[in-house]
């Protein structure tokens, strides 16, 4: 740990309060739905009631005729450009197998055609007099029936570039090799393998999918949008409806949770075109259970891993085989793919043999795409599951095992450079790691010693501990980048711009918090505008953990541009004086630039001279920031859980997750970033699902039926800050914004199997699937 | 049909739609600190007072509405001041997205009028209609108890 590399701060590591808070408490109209706009016309979406079938004919002349009603879209009528709706960098590494509409529908809430209306009730009313004949297909509904010999062919289209293999239904593939596994299992003393399946699982951000569209005043179009990635959201809007990108401006205002299914240009181009079409203003919602048919999921998976170890539990072969169903299209198939083994493996360094493969199938299933996590969630459950099973097989302590085999500061693992984001990944090695230390305070905050092995009973109830071990990254190096500009303001304030994309997750406040520390400001000086293509600079968006870390950097870097200035200006100022005005070792601090002699002008004077009197400029910088490196938050996580042998019952007594995020810059957000993906994470183990029908119909799309967790479900969940300083990183942090979503499958499975003895393959671990456990459990 | 509803104190009067509901309604007022996230009265986002006590307005024809007194989370801070149960959802970090927040403080509300000193699972019981899924509740629950301190100080000098 470099904790004495640690500078002391000022700003950064203090509870500030959200920038954006007293408007959200408030209720303040700060959210893409909550604009009136007047002459808003209402689009709603027609939805395919099959899961795989042929659009024969559509007949919209009695919808069109519907007074109130100002246009329908279909395929027939709308541009056929192929392109993904996954928000990622450009060109994008997921196949372009979707259209806007498309003449083929491949999953049950696939769309048809869309209305848009002058009000909700006529858009209903005219969606029911769409007249459409489908020519059904058969429906592929499972990932076996996907690659079984003979299966329909989803997309059997000649124009989508990217699919790995369509004929056979393989949207991805992965394969990467580190030694020789073959011989590693030869060569290891203890062996094990199993296989864990995950299921379909849902975002469900309380704010549905927002969009709304206008003309401004010059004629361009202007989109709000509920946005993970407004960059990307202009630049594939412009290719699929065909519109220079200069016309098109995208506003991301506050929005309601994301998780990943808003890193999708889901609703953008629909509302763009009503609104290019009629010259109107026009507004998508998405309703609670479109949210669950039609959005996005997390990929579903079925994860091998075998495990081979040294008789002293040093991990020797490492196999990793993943089977992911990706739905109808191939949105983050790749990459989702791709991060189940890099997000997880180099967290085991030691194994001199490692094989990765797997591949992403399509099926006339709801779309995966990305969620939190980003398959590494997926991963560990199979992976720490395993490791468990090895410490088992070992009669070693779980702990120790895991200590032993970490990866470390100053070490490396091979992955790092084999396995990137859909392509080879970049080397790189650890310089900060508070894991060691991370599993030290969990196992002593849940009781590790006392409880592990107990199994104390009272009635049928039984109780058990379980554990695992996690990383995320930092960012996607060598492909993210964001940029942002300082400005500075007369009053000794600033002007923080950013293309950063707030989601919920406090990243506008983080990011007022470096310039503040920098600038030698409070962040109330630090007027933060982000996410507006026409305003802010280049960032690629909120996903893969990359705004504190890449985002930050930028910040750090403009900040830092524009210190420089001041100082340049200050020394000015304080040359009548003379005394020592070595630039280098001037301070910000308090509102004002103090040279080495300890006099001082105030930053209000300054930017006055600058822009009133004497070789007059804006004080100002933009800078940016592409990572060489994605450096992994680390964390332990701990749970102590009670099975009802009788019911089958699983409860979460008390989670711990101890994080190292390198410098946490506002601590109380940092811990609500694991708090929040903790619950979430348990709500997976537990009780999230969605169910289908046997023709692919969701059958739960509600949030009745599906069961997020609330306030009395969530166990007390305690998050320990793990300090540590990241050389590389802005201020010294790291990233937090998924790692905590990885451990409670894990950790939870874990600690059933302390309890009973069970181990349970298949998430959510529910009262039916545990009592089904026991019951095929052989005696003794 | 038109209906009279004391909105944050100031009567007023609203044309309406036998169908409409109350959360519509107050929408389409201008009242957009009242959030939608199902229409189904699965998840509280767009909770308010009525008559004192916290509903869930998607599920209330606005039409039964008539002559109530509706408190929404734009009626709460008064003369800029902040109340309580806001200021400590800021300090708590208990605001990520926001989205779920208005609905959060005016359960939270309702439940400290009537419990001005609720236990951790009295608070559990009575946010357990609002959902969240940024926070995993931890720090809405230190902020309930922080602003029911302060409440309870302020009521008893």
């Amino acid at each position: 740990m470099a904790e004495e590399r640690r500078p002391a701060f000022v700003v950064v590591g203090k509870n500030e309060r959200k920038v954006d808070g007293v408007a959200l408490v408030t209720g303040k109209p700060k959210f893409a739905g909550d604009l009136d706009l007047p002459g808003t016309l209402c689009v709603k979406i027609l939805h395919s009631p099959h899961a795989h079938a042929r659009i024969a004919e559509i007949d919209t002349a009695e919808a069109e005729a519907l007074p109130g009603v100002a246009c329908v879209l279909t395929h027939q009528n709308t541009p056929l450009t192929r392109y993904t709706t996954a928000g990622q960098g450009y060109p994008e590494p997921s196949p372009y197998d979707a259209r806007m509409f498309d003449t083929k529908v491949r999953f049950v809430g696939d769309r048809v055609a869309a209305v848009a209306a002058e009000t909700e009730e006529i858009a209903l009313e005219a969606l029911k007099k769409i007249r459409v004949r489908y020519e059904e297909l058969p429906a592929i509904l499972s990932v076996d029936g996907a690659l079984a010999a003979g299966a329909p062919i989803i997309h059997d289209e000649k124009d989508s570039p990217g699919i790995y293999d369509a004929a056979k239904n393989i949207a991805a593939d992965v394969d990467i090799d580190v030694g020789d596994v073959a011989q590693g299992f030869a060569e290891s003393d203890v062996i094990v393998e199993t296989v864990c399946e995950t299921q379909y699982a849902q975002h469900a951000p309380i704010e549905p999918h927002v969009v709304l569209t206008n003309l401004d005043e010059d004629g361009r179009l202007v989109i709000r949008s509920s946005t993970q990635v407004p960059f990307h959201v202009r630049r594939i809007v412009a290719r699929v409806l065909d519109i220079p990108l200069h016309r098109i401006r995208v506003i991301k205002p506050r929005i309601g949770g994301g998780f990943g299914v808003k890193q999708e240009v889901l609703l953008e181009d629909l509302a763009a075109l009503v609104t290019l079409r009629t010259g109107r203003p026009a507004l998508v919602v998405l309703s609670r259970q479109e949210e669950f048919i039609a959005s996005r999921t997390r990929h579903p998976m079925r994860i091998r891993v075998k495990l081979g170890a040294r008789s002293d539990g040093t991990l020797h072969s490492l196999e990793m085989e993943v089977l992911s169903n990706t739905g109808a299209y191939g949105t983050h198939a790749l990459t989702v793919l791709s991060n189940v083994g890099s997000k997880t493996l180099p967290i085991y360094n030691k194994a001199k043999n490692v094989h990765f493969f797997g591949k992403a199938v399509y099926t006339n299933l709801p779309v995966a795409g990305a969620y939190r996590g980003y398959g590494a969630t997926q991963g560990y459950f199979a992976l720490e599951t395993a490791m468990d099973e090895l410490a088992d097989g070992l009669g070693m302590d779980p702990l120790k095992l895991r200590r032993r085999n970490a990866i470390r500061v100053g070490e490396s693992s091979p992955i790092f450079e084999k396995l990137g984001e859909g392509r080879e990944g970049v080397a790189q090695t650890v310089k900060s790691c508070g894991l060691e230390r991370a599993i030290e305070l969990g196992a002593a905050r849940i009781g590790w010693e006392e409880k592990r092995g107990k199994r104390p009973r009272q009635g049928s109830r039984v109780r058990g501990v379980g554990m695992s071990i996690h990383m995320q990254g930092s960012g996607i190096p060598q492909i993210d980048m964001a940029a942002a500009t300082v400005k500075m303001n007369e009053d000794g304030s600033f002007n923080l711009l950013i293309g950063a994309t707030d989601l919920g997750t406090g990243s506008d406040t983080i990011l007022a918090q470096i310039a503040a520390e920098i600038l030698g400001v409070p962040v109330s000086k630090v007027i933060v505008t982000s996410s507006d293509t026409d305003v802010t600079p280049f960032d690629t968006g909120a996903y893969a953990s990359s705004t504190t870390y890449v985002s930050g950097k930028a910040v750090e870097r403009a900040a830092l541009a524009v210190r420089e200035q001041i100082v340049q200006v200050a020394a000015a100022m304080l040359a009548d004086d003379g005394g020592n005005l070595d630039e280098a070792r001037f301070v910000l601090k308090n509102e004002r630039a103090v040279a080495p002699n300890g006099r001082g002008v105030t930053l209000a004077e300054i930017c006055q001279r600058a822009m009133y009197q004497t070789g007059q400029f804006q004080i100002a910088a933009t800078a940016s920031f592409v990572p060489d490196e994605s450096p992994p938050p680390f964390m332990a996580s701990f749970a102590e859980v009670e099975v009802d042998t009788e019911t089958g019952r699983v409860q979460v007594l008390e989670y711990v997750a101890a994080v190292d995020c390198g410098v946490a810059i506002n601590p109380k957000m940092a811990e609500g970033q694991v708090e929040g993906s903790v619950a979430n994470g348990i709500g997976f183990a537990l009780t999230e699902e969605m169910l289908f029908s046997s023709k692919g119909r969701v059958r739960n799309p509600t949030l009745f039926d599906y069961k997020i967790l609330g306030a009395r479900d969530v166990p007390p969940i305690e998050v320990i800050l793990v300090p540590s300083f990241e050389p590389t990183g802005p201020v010294g942090a790291k990233s937090v914004g998924e790692i905590g979503i990885n451990g409670p499958i894990p950790t939870i499975a874990n600690a059933i199997h302390d309890a009973v003895g069970i181990r349970l393959t298949k998430t959510p671990f529910t009262p039916e699937r545990v009592l089904d456990a026991l019951r095929a459990r052989r005696p003794g | 049909m038109k209906i009279s509803l004391t909105v944050n104190g100031a009567q007023r009067a609203f044309d309406v739609h036998p169908g409409d509901t109350l959360l519509e309604v107050l929408r389409r007022e201008g009242y957009k600190g009242v959030k939608k996230g199902c229409g189904a009265g699965d998840c509280g986002a767009c909770a308010v007072l009525l008559d004192g006590r916290a509903v869930n307005s998607c599920l209330v024809l606005a039409g039964k509405a008539d002559g109530s007194e509706v408190l929404t989370i734009e009626g709460l801070s008064k003369d800029g001041a902040l109340h309580p149960l806001q200021e400590a959802f800021l300090d708590e970090g208990a605001v990520q997205c926001g989205y779920c927040t208005p609905g959060m403080v005016i359960a939270s509300l309702d439940l400290l009028t009537h419990h001005p000193d609720p236990s951790e699972e009295e608070i559990r019981e009575g946010i357990a209609g609002n959902l969240c899924r940024c926070t995993g509740y931890t720090k809405e629950l230190r902020a309930i108890q922080a602003a029911a301190e302060k409440m309870r100080e302020a009521r008893h000098g």
